[in-house]
C-alpha cells in the first residue's frame, strides 16, 4: 500500500512538473537571448487556456482548430508585449527590466479579468476522463497529453537550437550577445524571436493544464513562480536541465504534500530553490562558471 | 550638508503642519500609511538604491515585525513598548544570518532568492495557526501609549508614525553621506573595485540588509500597533512589489524619491477609486509608462520635465 | 475670471439648496466588498445584490419618503484597505451603516473601527467569532461555518459514520470550517482520522487524497471556495475514491456543478436555501423573499443569483426595516437591528437579540445533493 501512495505521488507531481518545466523553458529561453527575466511569463500560460476557451464557446471551433488558434493570438501578443515594452526601453538595467515585465503582467492580467470575468472556467478534457490505472496508481488520458506535448515541444527545441541557423544565433546571443552581434547576427530579431517562442509555449503549457486544473484570469502568478523555479533549479538553460528540473520540483512538492505537510507543499518548493542557491546557484548540473569582472 | 539639513527641516515642518489642513477626515488615515510605506521604501532603497542588492521579500521582514509585535503583546501580554525593539532584534538578527548566503547572489538569483524567502515567511505566517490566528487574522493588539496618552486616532497616529519615519529619514539621509554611504556606493557601481580599495563588500552588504530588515521590522510593529489586527494577505508576495515599484518610481538611491514614491502608490488608489474594475489595469500601465519614460523617477524625472518646458518656453519667447 | 468662480459658486450652491430643500436627503448607507481580488466570488455578487435591492428600494418609492443611497468601495479582500475604507465611509461620506466587509478577516480588522465610531457594521462574512462574544455595533448575515458543519455531521451521525477525513482550504473560511469541524466533531461522537490542507491556488490534489485513500475513513469533508473543490472532486473521482465526499457552503452554487462536471455527482453539502428555492414547500417563510432575489437577480444581471448575494440582500433589506421603523441615525439603526425578529430573508429567518447578533438557527441550511446536474434536497 505505501509502494502504491508513493507511485501515485510520484506521477501526480509528474505532471505538475511537466507543466513547470515547459514555463521554465519559457522563462529560460528569454533569459538566454536578452538576460531578461521575464515576470510576464505566468501570464501567457493564463492567456493560453482563456483564449482557448474562447475559441471553443465562441468562434465554436473544435478543439483541434481552438488549440492552434489560441497559440497564434498568444504568441501575437508576445510579439506586441516585447514591441511596445521591452524594446522602446531606454535604460534596460535589470532592475528596470524586472519592474517593467511585472508592470506588463498587471496590466495583461487586468485585461485578461476585463475580458473574461473573475470566475474560473473549466476546458474540457482532449479526450475523454476515464481514469487509466497503472499499478496501484491511476491517472487521465489528459495526463498522457501533457507529458507527450511536453516531450514533442522538448524535442522541437533541440532540433532548433542545434540544427537551424537561426536557433544557433539564438545560442550565440547567449553567449555573448555583443560578440554574437559582432558577427553580424541582428540581436534584436532574436531578442523578438525569444518572445514569440515562449509566449508560444506558455501559451501551450497553459491550453494543456487548463483541462485538469481549470483557469482563471489569475491562475499565472503562482504557476509563472514554479516554472521560474524549475529554470532556476536546470541553471536556466532551455533544454534537458529545466525539465528535469521542473520534473523534480513536481514531484518533491507532491510528495512533500503527501509525506510531510500539505500544508507546507509551496514552502517545501521555495526551500529547495533556496537551498540550489545557496549552495549550487549555477544549477543543479551546471558547472561553475567564473564571474565575469 | 547645510542645505541637506535646511531641506529636511522644511520637509519635517511641511509634515508636521500637514494635518492642520485636513481636519482629521479620512485622509489623515491614509496618510499615516503614507508614512509606513515610506519607511518600508526608505528600507528598500538603501539596499537597493545604495547597495545595488534587490530584494522581492521585503514584505516578509515587514510582516515578522507586524506579527512579533502582535502575538507578543497579545498571547503574552508584553508591552508594545518591549515588543517592538524584541521584534527588530530577532528579524534583524535572522536577516543578518540569512545574509551571508543569500547575498553571495546576483541579480535575478538575488531576486529569486529573496522572493522565495518572502513566500516561505508568508506560508510560515498562515500555517502557524496556534501561534498567529493562521489566515483569519489576529485581532486585539493594543495600541501604543505614551504617559496614559494611547495612541487610538488618526490624529495621533499620523504624530506617532510620521515622528518614527521622520526619524528614519534623517538616519538614512547621514547614513547615505557618511563614509559608510559611500563604501555602498563603491560596492554598487562595481564591487571588486570596492573590494580592491579596502571595503569589506560581503559584510557591508550584510549588515545594510540587516539594517533594511530592521526598519522594515519596525514599520512592521507600528503597523500592528496603529491597525490593531494583522492577517497574512497583508504580506504577501503583491506587497513586496508594491514596495519595490514605490522606490522604483520615487527615484532608487533618493530617500525623498522614496517618499515620494510611498505617498503616490498609497494615493493612487484613491484617485482610481471612480474606476473600480479598471484600477488594476491603471495600475499595471502606469508602472510600464513610469519605467519607459521617467526611468530616474519622481524625484529626478519632474525637475527634468520642468527644465524641459521651462527651457522650450524660454526659446519660444527670444523667437 | 473670478467672476466667473463666483458665479459658479453661487449657482452650485443655489442648486444644493434647492434639493435639500424639496426633498428629504438620501439616507447614506456605505458597503465594503471584495470586488476584485481572491475574494471577489464573494464580493461581486454581493455588490451586484446590494446595488439591485437598492435600485429596487428607490424605484417604489424609498423608505418613508427618503431614498436610500448606496456607497459602495471595494477593499480587493486585503485587510488594510478595508480599514481605510471604513474609515473613509464613516468621515467623508458620512454613513449611517456599514454593510459588509466579504471575508471573516477584513471584518475582524474592521470592528475596532466600527465599534469606535459607533456605526452600526453588518458582516457578510461567515466566521463565528464577528458575533461570538457579541460586539455592541457588529451583527452579521452569513451563516456560521459552525450551523453548517453542524448540519453535516447530523447527517453523519444519523447514518453510522464515524470516522471522517477532512481537508480545506488554507485561507480563512477554510481555516474556520477547520477549526468547526474538530471542535464539534466529539460532540457527534465522530472522529477525525486524517486533518489535509490545500493552498487556494493549488492546481492538484491527488497527493492529499491520496493520503486520505490511505486513511479508510467512511466520509471526506473538503472545506472551500471555487475553484479548489473542483478539482478535488475531480482528482477524487480520477483516484477511484469511492468514499462519501462533502463539501461546504462554499460551493453552493451552479459554478461548483459546472467545473466539477461529471464529478460533481453524488456530493453533498449544506447550503443556503436560495438554491433550491423552487423546490420549498409553500410553508416554508423564506419562500417569499428567496424566489423575488432569484427573480430580481435574474432581471438585473441575467445570472443565476446565489447565497453570497444573499448576504448583502439580507443586509440591506435589515437596514430598511431599521428605516421603517424610524430610525435614522447609527444608534436608532443600531437599536431597531437588535429588536429584528422573525425577518425571512435569503440566509434564513432572522431574529436578532442583545445575546445574539448572528441571529439565524440551525433551519438556514438544508442538505442538498448534486443529481444529474442539479440540486436535490437531502431529507
Amino acid at each position: 500500500m505505501q509502494f502504491d501512495q508513493i507511485l501515485q505521488y510520484s506521477l501526480s507531481g509528474l505532471s505538475t512538473g511537466a507543466i513547470y518545466a515547459l514555463i521554465g523553458i519559457g522563462f529560460s529561453i528569454i533569459y538566454n537571448a536578452t538576460g531578461i527575466i521575464n515576470f510576464a511569463q505566468g501570464e501567457f500560460v493564463m492567456l493560453g487556456g482563456l483564449v482557448t476557451l474562447s475559441c471553443l464557446e465562441l468562434l465554436q471551433l473544435p478543439l483541434w482548430a481552438a488549440i492552434p488558434c489560441a497559440v497564434a493570438v498568444c504568441t501575437v501578443i508576445g510579439v506586441l508585449f516585447e514591441r511596445l515594452a521591452i524594446r522602446p526601453l531606454r535604460q534596460p538595467t535589470p532592475i528596470n527590466l524586472v519592474i517593467i515585465t511585472i508592470g506588463g503582467s498587471i496590466l495583461i492580467r487586468g485585461l485578461a479579468m476585463l475580458v473574461w470575468g473573475k470566475d474560473t472556467h473549466a476546458i474540457p478534457p482532449f479526450s475523454g476522463d476515464t481514469p487509466i490505472a497503472i499499478g496501484g496508481a491511476t491517472i487521465l488520458p489528459q495526463h498522457l497529453w501533457i507529458l507527450a506535448i511536453t516531450l514533442i515541444i522538448i524535442i522541437f527545441n533541440k532540433l532548433y537550437f542545434y540544427h537551424t541557423i537561426s536557433g544557433k544565433a539564438m545560442r550565440a546571443c547567449s553567449y555573448n550577445r555583443r560578440a554574437a552581434g559582432l558577427v553580424g547576427i541582428d540581436v534584436r530579431r532574436m531578442v523578438l524571436f525569444s518572445f514569440i517562442i515562449s509566449s508560444a509555449m506558455g501559451a501551450v503549457a497553459g491550453i494543456i493544464v487548463a483541462p485538469l486544473t481549470m483557469t482563471a484570469y489569475d491562475v499565472g502568478v503562482m504557476l509563472g513562480l514554479k516554472g521560474f523555479c524549475a529554470a532556476i533549479i536546470g541553471g536556466m538553460s532551455s533544454g534537458i536541465s529545466t525539465v528535469i528540473g521542473g520534473l523534480l520540483l513536481g514531484i518533491l512538492e507532491s510528495l512533500g504534500a503527501g509525506l510531510i505537510s500539505s500544508g507546507y507543499k509551496d514552502a517545501i518548493a521555495f526551500i529547495i530553490l533556496l537551498l540550489i542557491l545557496f549552495l549550487r546557484p549555477q544549477g543543479l548540473f551546471g558547472k561553475a562558471d567564473s564571474e565575469r569582472v | 550638508m547645510k542645505r541637506d539639513l535646511l531641506l529636511f527641516i522644511a520637509f519635517a515642518l511641511l509634515i508636521m503642519v500637514a494635518p492642520h489642513f485636513f481636519h482629521g477626515g479620512y485622509l489623515m488615515n491614509v496618510l499615516v500609511f503614507v508614512g509606513i510605506n515610506t519607511m518600508l521604501a526608505i528600507a528598500l532603497n538603501l539596499l537597493l538604491g545604495y547597495a545595488g542588492q534587490i530584494s522581492l521579500g521585503h514584505a516578509g521582514f515587514f510582516g515578522l515585525g507586524a506579527y512579533i509585535s502582535g502575538v507578543l503583546t497579545t498571547t503574552y501580554a508584553l508591552n508594545p513598548w518591549s515588543a517592538m525593539p524584541l521584534a527588530a532584534l530577532v528579524v534583524g538578527c535572522l536577516a543578518y544570518l540569512i545574509g551571508f548566503p543569500i547575498l553571495k547572489l546576483k541579480g535575478h538569483y538575488l531576486a529569486m532568492a529573496t522572493l522565495g524567502l518572502g513566500i516561505i515567511i508568508y506560508i510560515v505566517f498562515n500555517e502557524t495557526v496556534d501561534l498567529t490566528g493562521g489566515p483569519s487574522g489576529l485581532s486585539g493588539i493594543p495600541n501604543l501609549e505614551v504617559a496614559g496618552v494611547v495612541f487610538d486616532s488618526d490624529v495621533k497616529n499620523y504624530y506617532l508614525i510620521w515622528g518614527v519615519t521622520l526619524a528614519v529619514m534623517l538616519f538614512s539621509l547621514n547614513l547615505a553621506n557618511s563614509r559608510i554611504g559611500r563604501a555602498l556606493r563603491a560596492v554598487h557601481d562595481s564591487e571588486v573595485a570596492a573590494q580592491v580599495l579596502g571595503v569589506n563588500s560581503r559584510v557591508l552588504k550584510v549588515q545594510i540588509f540587516a539594517l533594511s530588515a530592521v526598519i522594515s521590522s519596525l514599520a512592521g510593529s507600528l503597523y500592528a500597533h496603529t491597525m490593531t489586527f494583522v492577517s497574512p494577505a497583508s504580506f504577501g508576495f503583491n506587497f513586496s512589489i508594491e514596495v519595490l515599484t514605490m522606490v522604483v518610481i520615487g527615484g532608487l538611491g533618493s530617500i525623498y524619491g522614496s517618499f515620494l514614491g510611498a505617498a503616490l502608490l498609497t494615493l493612487l488608489p484613491e484617485f482610481l477609486r471612480g474606476a473600480n474594475d479598471y484600477d488594476i489595469i491603471i495600475y499595471g500601465a502606469l508602472l510600464m509608462i513610469m519605467v519607459m519614460f521617467m526611468p530616474g523617477g519622481l524625484v529626478r524625472g519632474i525637475p527634468a520635465l520642468y527644465r524641459k518646458i521651462f527651457k522650450q518656453k524660454g526659446e519660444g519667447d527670444n523667437a | 475670471m473670478n467672476f466667473k468662480v463666483m458665479n459658479f459658486i453661487l449657482a452650485a450652491v443655489t442648486l444644493l439648496f434647492s434639493t435639500t430643500v424639496f426633498a428629504a436627503a438620501p439616507i447614506k448607507i456605505g458597503a465594503l466588498f471584495a470586488v476584485t481580488g481572491p475574494a471577489a466570488f464573494l464580493g461581486e455578487p454581493e455588490r451586484n445584490s446590494a446595488k439591485m435591492v437598492i435600485d429596487e428600494i428607490n424605484k417604489s418609492g424609498g423608505v418613508k419618503g427618503r431614498k436610500l443611497e448606496l456607497v459602495v468601495y471595494d477593499t480587493a479582500g486585503d485587510a488594510t484597505k478595508a480599514v481605510q475604507l471604513a474609515t473613509k465611509l464613516i468621515k467623508d461620506d458620512k454613513v449611517v451603516a456599514i454593510i459588509g466587509p466579504s471575508t471573516t478577516g477584513e471584518t475582524m480588522a474592521v470592528i475596532p473601527v466600527a465599534e469606535k465610531e459607533q456605526i452600526p457594521l453588518i458582516s457578510c462574512s461567515a466566521g463565528s467569532k464577528i458575533t461570538d462574544p457579541v460586539k455592541r455595533w457588529v451583527f452579521k448575515t452569513a451563516q456560521n461555518d459552525a450551523l453548517a458543519v453542524g448540519k453535516i455531521f447530523e447527517h453523519l451521525q444519523k447514518n453510522r459514520m464515524t470516522k471522517v477525513s477532512i481537508l480545506t482550504v488554507s485561507d480563512g473560511f477554510g481555516a474556520s470550517g477547520r477549526e468547526q469541524l474538530k471542535q464539534q466533531a466529539a460532540k457527534y461522537g465522530i472522529s477525525i482520522v486524517s486533518d489535509d490542507t490545500y493552498g487556494p491556488k493549488d492546481t492538484d490534489m491527488t497527493a492529499q487524497l491520496t493520503k486520505i485513500r490511505g486513511a479508510h475513513a467512511q466520509a471526506i469533508i473538503c472545506w472551500g471556495t471555487n475553484p479548489g473543490p473542483a478539482v478535488i472532486a475531480k482528482n477524487a473521482r480520477q483516484l477511484g475514491i469511492k468514499t462519501p465526499l462533502f463539501m461546504s457552503h462554499g460551493v453552493s452554487s451552479k459554478k461548483f456543478i459546472e467545473l466539477a462536471g461529471e464529478a460533481a455527482e453524488g456530493i453533498k453539502l449544506p447550503s443556503g436555501k436560495v438554491v433550491v428555492a423552487d423546490m420549498l414547500s409553500g410553508s416554508d417563510k423564506q419562500k417569499k423573499s428567496l424566489m423575488a432575489f432569484v427573480k430580481d437577480y435574474q432581471k438585473h444581471y441575467r445570472a443565476e443569483g446565489d447565497h453570497f448575494g444573499g448576504h448583502a440582500w439580507d443586509a440591506v433589506m435589515l437596514i430598511r426595516n431599521a428605516v421603517e421603523k424610524g430610525a435614522d441615525t447609527a444608534a436608532a439603526i443600531r437599536d431597531q437591528l437588535e429588536k429584528t425578529r422573525n425577518f425571512a430573508g435569503i440566509g434564513g429567518s432572522f431574529n436578532y437579540s442583545g445575546q445574539d447578533h448572528a441571529g439565524l438557527g440551525k433551519d438556514a441550511f438544508v442538505l442538498v445533493e448534486i443529481k444529474n446536474k442539479d440540486w436535490v434536497i437531502v431529507k
